[in-house]
């Protein structure tokens, strides 16, 4: 049966500005759609988001929303977590949002493992502002600023995250749309700073300044360079060149942030 | 058992026509006119709601 987006969506908001193929929106019905699995009020949710094309989705969801600086989304999430701990904190961004410009705060949160929820579109690039590369550009791309192509290396979002200490790392792509939903539900479940990742498509300023001749050329990429954690095991590293590992990635439990930071609370008050 | 046929509704105030719903459609269900999608042969849908997951624009449903 069809699911019903629109009770999630503030009225009148649709259609979105994202691009034709954009694959942020397919990334928002997942949202909705583990939003929807897990039961979660709306006046008890917080969507917290900085600047960017994917910053823009908090706009369309009929949530507690929060459209901040950029790259400032995990602190003011954090200021939100800590004023309410009980409420359910979910961030949104891109590479360049949450690499870059708020890659201090990004690293930071993961390191005091936070119970929040960030969902980092990777789509390589840095849309809105037009086109020039992130930290997350593949090496030799081309976007705006390196038009002879990018001589540096791409982070790896999910590799970063776990360094930095986050306690539930998880990657899926914009094509696999049914996982989407999956693992953003249990990300949010994760007691912890969970972090997924969806490797996400920007045909406007990254497909065409790299010769992918369409929309569905970039989802066919997404769907063959993505190979299940599950099957990697099996894969031989010859196998593996070139591919991106999709799936639960890193799960460990360690205390959070705000129970420590409670327990600092009443140790004051003695 | 007679299955019931597919109702595909495409909101083409929505539809930015990205072609993807067409292309992935495993039973090419969806073609493109003009510039939206729309539907083309109703009966070889199979209810797999790929379209309705991976449209960007929340253009389609599926019942």
């Amino acid at each position: 049966m069809s699911f019903d987006y629109d009770k999630y969506i503030r009225p009148g908001k649709l259609p979105h500005i994202w691009c034709p193929g954009c694959g942020h929106g397919i990334v928002m019905k997942g949202l909705i759609r583990a939003i929807d699995t897990l039961g979660l009020q709306k006046d008890n949710t917080a969507i917290v988001s900085g600047i960017g094309c994917a910053s823009r989705l908090p706009g369309y969801m009929d949530f507690c929303t929060l459209h901040t600086a950029h790259g400032r989304a995990a602190a003011f999430a954090t200021g939100v977590k800590m004023a309410k701990p009980e409420m359910n904190v979910i961030l949104v961004g891109g590479d360049g949002d949450g690499t870059a410009i708020g890659g201090n705060h990004f690293i930071h949160a993961c390191r005091r493992n936070i119970d929040m929820t960030y969902i980092i579109m990777n789509n390589n690039i840095y849309g809105m502002t037009g086109g020039q590369f992130s930290p997350c550009t593949p090496t030799g791309a081309k976007a705006s600023t390196t038009v002879y192509g990018n001589p540096d290396p791409a982070f790896d979002v999910a590799k970063l995250a776990i360094g930095a200490g986050a306690t539930f790392v998880a990657r899926g792509t914009a094509y696999h749309a049914t996982q989407i939903d999956k693992l953003i539900a249990e990300a949010i479940q994760h007691k912890g700073f969970s972090v997924v990742e969806i490797l996400d498509d920007c045909p406007t300023t990254y497909g065409r300044r790299n010769k992918f001749k369409s929309v569905i050329e970039m989802m066919n990429r997404l769907k063959d360079i993505a190979v299940p954690v599950k099957a990697a095991e099996k894969m031989t590293a010859e196998q593996l060149e070139g591919k991106i590992l999709t799936g639960v990635l890193y799960k460990e439990e360690r205390p959070n942030y705000t129970d420590e930071y409670a327990k600092v609370i009443e140790r004051a008050k003695k | 058992m007679e299955k019931t046929p597919a109702n595909i509704e495409i909101i083409e105030k929505y539809c930015k026509g990205c072609h993807i719903c067409v292309e992935f459609c495993p039973t090419k269900v969806l073609e493109m006119k003009g510039f939206v999608a729309s539907v083309k042969n109703l009966e070889a849908c199979i209810k797999c709601m790929q379209c309705e997951l991976r449209c960007p624009d929340f253009a389609i449903k599926v019942s």
